[in-house]
């Protein structure tokens, strides 16, 4: 085991290039460290005009999203330890623009979030008097798994299809319009529909699946997005077939 | 009401394709294509094997196993182009080519085994 | 333009405000090699143009069968040229990648409910297989036996 290890850190400062280039920074390697203490020591100790994002440094947040070795990864859960002797390479997170250095803009991601309708939307509100709603661990079990998302968007980096057509609104969002549809207690699937199925909606997904591969909370919205393509085209189909039962 | 999309419908298409070809081409293309020419497997005699094909029920689940795969691979090959080869701005061009071959394809098909004697 | 587009996100998809110093890199042509499990996906996407392929080849043998024993051996000949015969041991290759990974994806697609809960993925899947061989048996015993 090394005890040090090199990072090559891209870096993008607006104000003084055009382009993107990679410095590179020696740092110690306990064997407990991840990519992110890697960052934290350039930072503090190398080089201060570094700029990322990071926070709870526990994988909850979703702040630290980084391509690591080519892979989206969080930073905080990926372990120095994980490439020998390195170089380990960080860049920031593919398919986003780039504000500065390992900083990306994601009102793309923030604005497709709200447009799927990540709320419980019910025909009529229960008043707080007639109680709770009650749900049974079945129906929990319906949806929890799609609720686990964080918001990394490492999906979104891994998506092919996100960094080629704009309109397509993306594996974080549409598991999540899922974990909505599927809960007992929400009635807004058809307000959802419209959105989603919009052409580039969901449609442009190809289920190449890499969005699982690289989620860190096992959400798994490739299997969000087919299960929602066969929901969304069988409704398709009934609205075809009797137009009138539609709304 | 959602926007009248045919995208819906083409992904059933595609999805049947995908079904029905997965189950019956490998065999068929096994057969068809590589044992029989080779002799592998003594092909049927050629009495057997009109009678299978000209027989009604034949005749129309091979309709079904083309026109659902020819869609499955027309659409399949769509967003190979688009994102494969980020020509997506001729989507005209290639939605022509590939539904217009599917349905080209189909048409034949079903010319053909209608006219079987 | 920014409140149309807070407030009306729908309209305004991919949409990014037009930052001069943002830098937006484009996905490569070859996007594709990039990671083994694009080239796979790619391999996979690709066996679209075999099925094509093997429809076409499905209604010439037809034809040939419809038209008389000499046409139908004439056609087994053609077929044994090496071109087609290479042409369609490819295509078996590429078709039964397709099938192997179409079922192993079909659970994610198809969630069924027995008794409140859903079925796990390994039944969904071994249904499809146990078609796959049932079919494939039927076909088999349609052309050699019955």
């Amino acid at each position: 085991m090394p005890d040090r290890i090199t990072m090559q850190v891209t870096r993008y400062r607006p104000e003084e290039e055009s382009g993107e280039s990679v410095q590179e920074y020696e740092v110690p390697c306990p064997k407990d460290w991840v990519v992110l203490d890697g960052l934290n020591y350039i930072k503090d100790r190398l080089d201060g005009s570094l700029s990322y994002r990071w926070s709870c440094r526990m994988g909850v947040c979703g702040s630290c999203g980084m391509t690591v070795n080519g892979e989206p990864k969080l930073t905080c859960e990926t372990f120095l330890s994980e490439y020998g002797s390195g170089p380990v390479r960080v860049e920031p997170l593919k398919n986003f623009p780039v504000i500065r250095d390992l900083v990306v803009e994601i009102g793309d991601f923030m604005r497709k979030l709200v447009m799927v309708k990540p709320w419980m939307i019910r025909d009529q509100e229960k008043p707080v008097s007639e109680g709770e709603y009650l749900q049974t661990p079945n129906e929990l079990d319906e949806y929890k798994q799609f609720s686990m998302c964080i918001n990394c968007m490492l999906c979104y980096s891994a998506c092919p299809i996100y960094g080629l057509e704009p309109g397509f609104i993306g594996p974080a969002a549409i598991a999540l319009a899922q974990r909505y549809n599927l809960d007992s207690r929400d009635e807004g699937s058809a307000e959802r529909l419209d959105v989603l199925s919009e052409h580039d909606g969901i449609w442009g997904c190809t289920f190449v699946g890499e969005c699982t591969e690289v989620c860190p909370k096992h959400v798994d919205p490739a299997g969000a997005i087919q299960r929602y393509k066969l929901t969304a085209a069988l409704a398709g189909l009934k609205s075809f077939v009797l137009p009138r039962s539609a709304r | 009401m959602a926007k009248r999309s045919l995208e819906p419908m083409l992904w059933l298409l595609f999805s049947a394709g995908g079904v029905v070809s997965a189950l019956l081409v490998p065999i068929l293309v096994l057969l068809l294509g590589i044992a029989f020419p080779l002799g592998w497997l003594s092909a049927p005699n050629y009495e057997h094997l009109f009678a299978i094909v000209r027989h009604p029920l034949t005749r129309v689940a091979l309709f079904g196993v083309c026109v659902l795969s020819l869609f499955h691979g027309a659409h399949r090959f769509r967003f190979t182009l688009y994102d494969g080869l980020q020509i997506k701005h001729l989507n005209e061009l290639i939605n022509l080519f590939c539904y217009g071959g599917a349905i080209v394809l189909s048409i034949w098909a079903g010319y053909l085994l209608w006219r079987l004697s | 333009m920014s409140e149309h587009l807070r407030d009306h996100p729908a309209e305004h998809p991919g949409y990014t405000e037009y930052h001069p110093r943002w830098l937006r890199r484009r996905p490569s042509t070859y996007w594709w090699l990039e990671r083994r499990a694009y080239v796979s996906f790619i391999t996979r996407e690709l066996s679209s143009i075999f099925i094509a392929w093997f429809i076409v080849y499905l209604l010439l043998f037809i034809r040939a069968v419809s038209r008389g024993d000499a046409s139908y051996q004439q056609f087994l000949a053609w077929s044994r040229h090496p071109v087609v015969l290479v042409l369609n041991v490819v295509t078996f290759l590429f078709v039964v990648f397709h099938a192997f990974t179409w079922f192993n994806l079909a659970p994610k697609a198809m969630v069924v409910h027995v008794g409140g809960k859903p079925l796990p993925a390994s039944v969904i899947s071994a249904s499809n297989y146990a078609a796959w061989v049932a079919a494939t048996a039927f076909v088999v015993w349609l052309l050699l036996g019955g």
